[in-house]
């Protein structure tokens, strides 16, 4: 038995809406499948499965919000499955993003970071058995219902309190639960609950007979605003709290070089004269192909920073940093960047930049990057000073190429430059090596038919 | 083809690489990097666009005659 998780699809992330799944109990799915559809601030993400197995349970419902780390589903193996009884089999027929019958199955924090749609192994499981069964969704509303939980008879299955039992209560239609089950708060706790949002059925009361008091209201915690704040500036905060942690965590180191893009534009053209329109290059994908390259001399800028040490990465995926016209920057990876055709990674980094902007990008995509480039050339920025994006260890920064009277054999000439940050942590690696990296980067652009 | 016939297709082209312009009123003198913050990869896309839908083929050296919508139109009707 396996657990399909929520994934932290980057360090700006700390949970995610479970949107859509794409398989049902009984399903079997394979390494590599898409089973789920995520949405975060990033967009719509496909995230995928990374064992083979068959959907036993799925623990959250379509349109929940659940923590980084959540088991969303349990995925078994294929020979149990086989074998399991009748009553799994009609398990089996519940329709898409019904719960199974074992609910509050959840990690219930954000925990350190997952892979994508990472299965871990099932071990001891954080039942909560605290409190009315309920899914988060169910929670909301009563919230916004003002209709405690825990007087309310649940209907589905193993008492399991649905929109609709929650519904009820609120228009007057069901009979609350006895007295006894009602929560007890003071009028004055109860009002300042209302006005910070919190919700009074989460709290557990330290007044007289577990009365809940006003400082319990305080010192609860404050859900985050969400329905409130534009989508962008949710994304902008998220970035921002990324980066603040990596400022405060990663001790940084800049290095700058002038590339001189004279000879790789001149490529360029002469082979985008020759090529149709559909297979036309840009001259970021000779950069983009030019750093994989790099590091595969330097491979100490390749890797993440696990459990307080580098651990070098098996393949080069450079995450490629794309602004969202709306506001917001996502950066997904372009797998194993090093290889292949510079008109099939073309390709690839079309494809990559249009789902971006279209908010469908794959959970691998946000969480396998190796390195980062970002480039601000194109709006006239000489030069770019980036922040590492944990858990990543450097990150390539590119600004605009420039005509500038440069000295070749002795004479002022004007030449196409480009200045190239990068930036890296001090822990993993040194100014020198970082310096060789970008020289390195260098000696490869003055060779683009190479690349 | 009439003009707004090529600028219909045009700004069709052009919102299938950024749809959020869709919801915006575009300006057709409007400078289409740096109004509408289209980058080179985006030129590329819209230009791959107009290729197909209209067989007119835009050479990379002629990409600063498409600064704007109305640019285009006119490069495109001296060319269908």
């Amino acid at each position: 038995m396996a657990e399909f998780i929520m994934p932290s699809l980057g360090a700006d992330m700390t949970a995610g809406i479970l949107a859509k799944w794409r398989v049902a109990v009984g399903d079997t799915v394979s390494h590599g499948d898409i089973i789920a559809e995520v949405e975060t601030d990033k967009g719509l993400i496909e995230v995928e499965v990374f064992e083979s197995g068959v959907v036993e349970r799925l623990l959250v419902e379509e349109g929940e919000k659940v923590p980084v780390g959540t088991v969303l589903a349990e995925i078994g193996a294929e020979s149990a499955a086989a074998a399991e009884s009748p009553r799994k089999a009609d398990a089996s027929h519940r329709p898409r993003g019904a719960l199974a019958p074992s609910p509050a199955h959840r990690a219930g924090s954000t925990g350190p970071a997952a892979a994508p749609g990472s299965i871990i192994s099932a071990g001891s499981s954080d039942v909560d058995l605290d409190g009315p069964l309920a899914s988060p969704a169910v929670r909301r509303r009563a919230h916004e219902l003002d209709v405690p939980l825990e007087g309310v008879q649940g209907s589905g299955e193993h008492g399991r309190i649905t929109l609709d039992d929650v519904q009820g209560v609120a228009q007057g239609g069901a009979a609350p639960a006895p007295s006894s089950d009602r929560i007890r708060i003071s009028p004055y706790a109860r009002r300042i609950a209302t006005e910070r949002g919190v919700d009074v059925s989460q709290i557990r009361g330290t007044g007289p007979g577990g009365a809940i008091q006003a400082n319990d209201v305080l010192s609860a915690r404050v859900p985050e605003p969400r329905k409130s704040m534009p989508a962008a500036e949710r994304m902008q905060r998220a970035i921002a709290a990324a980066m603040t942690r990596a400022n405060d965590e990663i001790p940084h180191y800049y290095v700058e070089h002038s590339i001189d893009m004279g000879r790789a534009l001149a490529w360029l053209r002469e082979t985008n004269a020759s090529l149709s329109v559909s297979q036309r290059l840009v001259s970021g994908v000779l950069v983009l192909r030019a750093v994989a390259h790099a590091l595969r001399k330097h491979k100490k800028l390749n890797a993440t920073w696990q459990g307080g040490e580098a651990v070098p990465s098996a393949g080069i995926h450079v995450g490629l940093a794309v602004s969202l016209r709306g506001g917001g920057l996502v950066a997904p990876a372009l797998r194993n960047t090093d290889e292949g055709s510079l008109s099939d990674l073309m390709a690839r980094m079309t494809d990559l930049v249009a789902r971006s902007r279209a908010g469908v990008l794959r959970s691998s995509e946000l969480t396998s990057s190796t390195i980062t480039l970002t480039s601000l050339g194109e709006r006239g920025v000489e030069s770019v000073t980036p922040i590492i994006f944990p858990p990543q260890v450097a990150i390539v920064g590119c600004g605009a190429t420039l005509e500038r009277p440069w000295v070749v054999e002795g004479q002022v000439v004007p030449r196409p430059i480009m200045r190239v940050t990068l930036g890296a942590d001090h822990r993993v690696s040194s100014g020198h090596q970082g310096a060789r990296f970008l020289s390195t980067l260098d000696r490869l652009l003055q060779d683009p038919e190479k690349l | 083809m009439t003009s707004d016939e090529i600028r219909s297709t045009l700004l069709t082209c052009l919102t299938d690489v950024a749809p959020d312009l869709a919801d915006e009123e575009i300006e057709d003198d409007a400078d289409l990097r740096d109004e509408l913050d289209l980058d080179s990869m985006d030129i590329l896309r819209w230009v791959q666009g107009i290729h197909k839908a209209l067989r007119v083929e835009i050479p990379e050296e002629d990409y600063g005659k498409i600064a704007s919508l109305n640019d285009a139109i006119a490069y495109v009707a001296a060319r269908i």
